[in-house]
C-alpha cells in the first residue's frame, strides 16, 4: 500500500555544533587527520574552526605546505625494524609511498584540501607565538588563513565548540 | 523498503526516504523531493542532479562533493549556496541516488 513519504531529517535546526581542530604535527600522516574531519564536519553543516600550531605550521606554510614528509622513524605502526626505518632515503621512500596511497584513494593534496576546506566555509587560523617563533608573517601563510591569533583569542572563539588537539 | 506516493505516482524508498530504484526517478519528482526539504529547483540545481545521476550511473557509486567540484565542475561555494548545509546528502536525496559513502 503506498503512503505519504518519509522525508529525511537533515538536522538544519541542529545547527549551532561547532568543531575546533587544534592542528599541531607537521608530518604527512598527521596532517590529513584535522583537514579530512574538518571537510567532513563542513559537508555536515557545522561551523568548523582550524588552529594551526607550532608544527602545524607546516600544513600552512606556503612553502612546505605541498612537500610534507612522513617518517617511519619511532614508529612501531609502520612494523620496519627500527635500524633498518633511520637509513638514508627511507623516509623520502616512505614519503612517496604515503603520498601514493593517498592520491589512489582519491583524497587530494594538502593544499587542494586546504582550498576544499576554504571553498565550504571553513576558518583556519594561525597561532601568533608559532609565528613569531619561526618569524612567520601572513604573507608566507596559505591565503584563505583568516588571521595570526593569540591562545586567549583561540580559547575566546572555540566557546561552545568540541575542540580536538591532533 | 517502503511504497510511497510521490507526485501523483508510487516509488520505491527507504527507511529515510530516499529513493532506491534509480529508474523510478525523473524531474518533476526531483521538484518534489526538494520542495519536501525547502528547496525550489532551478536550472542550475537540475544540472547539478543530471551531473549527479550521469556519474553514478557511469560509476556505481554516488560521487562525492569533491567529485561533483573536480569531474562535474561544478563550484564548491556554489553547491553550498544550492543545497544549504548539508550538499552532498541533499542533493543525492534530490538526485534520487544513495548518499556519498566516500570520506572526502
Amino acid at each position: 500500500m503506498s503512503q505519504r513519504p518519509p522525508v529525511p531529517s537533515f538536522d538544519d535546526d541542529a545547527s549551532d555544533r561547532k568543531l575546533c581542530l587544534i592542528c599541531s604535527k607537521g608530518s604527512l600522516d598527521m596532517a590529513y587527520p584535522g583537514l579530512i574531519l574538518a571537510n567532513a564536519a563542513l559537508g555536515e553543516g557545522i561551523e568548523t574552526h582550524l588552529f594551526f600550531t607550532f608544527w602545524g605550521f607546516e600544513i600552512i606554510n606556503k612553502k612546505t605546505m605541498a612537500n610534507l614528509q612522513f617518517s617511519p622513524v619511532g614508529n612501531p605502526a609502520t612494523h620496519m625494524p627500527t635500524a633498518v626505518s633511520g637509513l638514508p632515503g627511507m623516509q623520502a621512500m616512505a614519503t612517496r609511498m604515503m603520498r601514493q596511497q593517498i592520491a589512489a584513494l582519491d583524497v587530494p593534496p594538502v593544499p587542494e584540501m586546504l582550498d576544499m576546506i576554504h571553498a565550504a566555509g571553513g576558518h583556519l587560523w594561525a597561532c601568533r607565538m608559532s609565528a613569531d617563533m619561526m618569524k612567520l608573517t601572513r604573507d608566507d601563510l596559505y591565503p584563505g588563513v583568516e588571521g595570526i591569533i593569540s591562545a586567549t583569542d583561540f580559547i575566546e572563539l572555540s566557546a561552545g565548540a568540541q575542540t580536538l588537539f591532533i | 523498503m517502503t511504497l510511497a506516493t510521490i507526485a501523483g505516482r508510487s516509488v520505491h524508498v527507504n527507511d529515510e526516504g530516499f529513493l532506491t530504484e534509480f529508474d523510478e526517478w525523473d524531474e518533476a519528482l526531483a521538484a518534489e523531493l526538494a520542495a519536501n526539504i525547502g528547496i525550489t529547483l532551478t536550472d542550475e540545481h537540475l544540472a547539478v542532479l543530471r551531473f549527479l545521476r550521469a556519474d553514478y550511473r557511469a560509476q556505481g557509486e554516488t560521487p562525492t562533493l569533491r567529485r561533483v567540484a573536480t569531474v562535474g565542475g561544478f563550484d564548491t561555494k556554489q553547491l553550498f549556496v544550492l543545497f544549504p548545509k548539508k550538499p552532498a546528502k541533499k542533493m543525492s536525496y534530490v538526485a534520487g541516488v544513495p548518499k556519498p559513502v566516500g570520506c572526502v
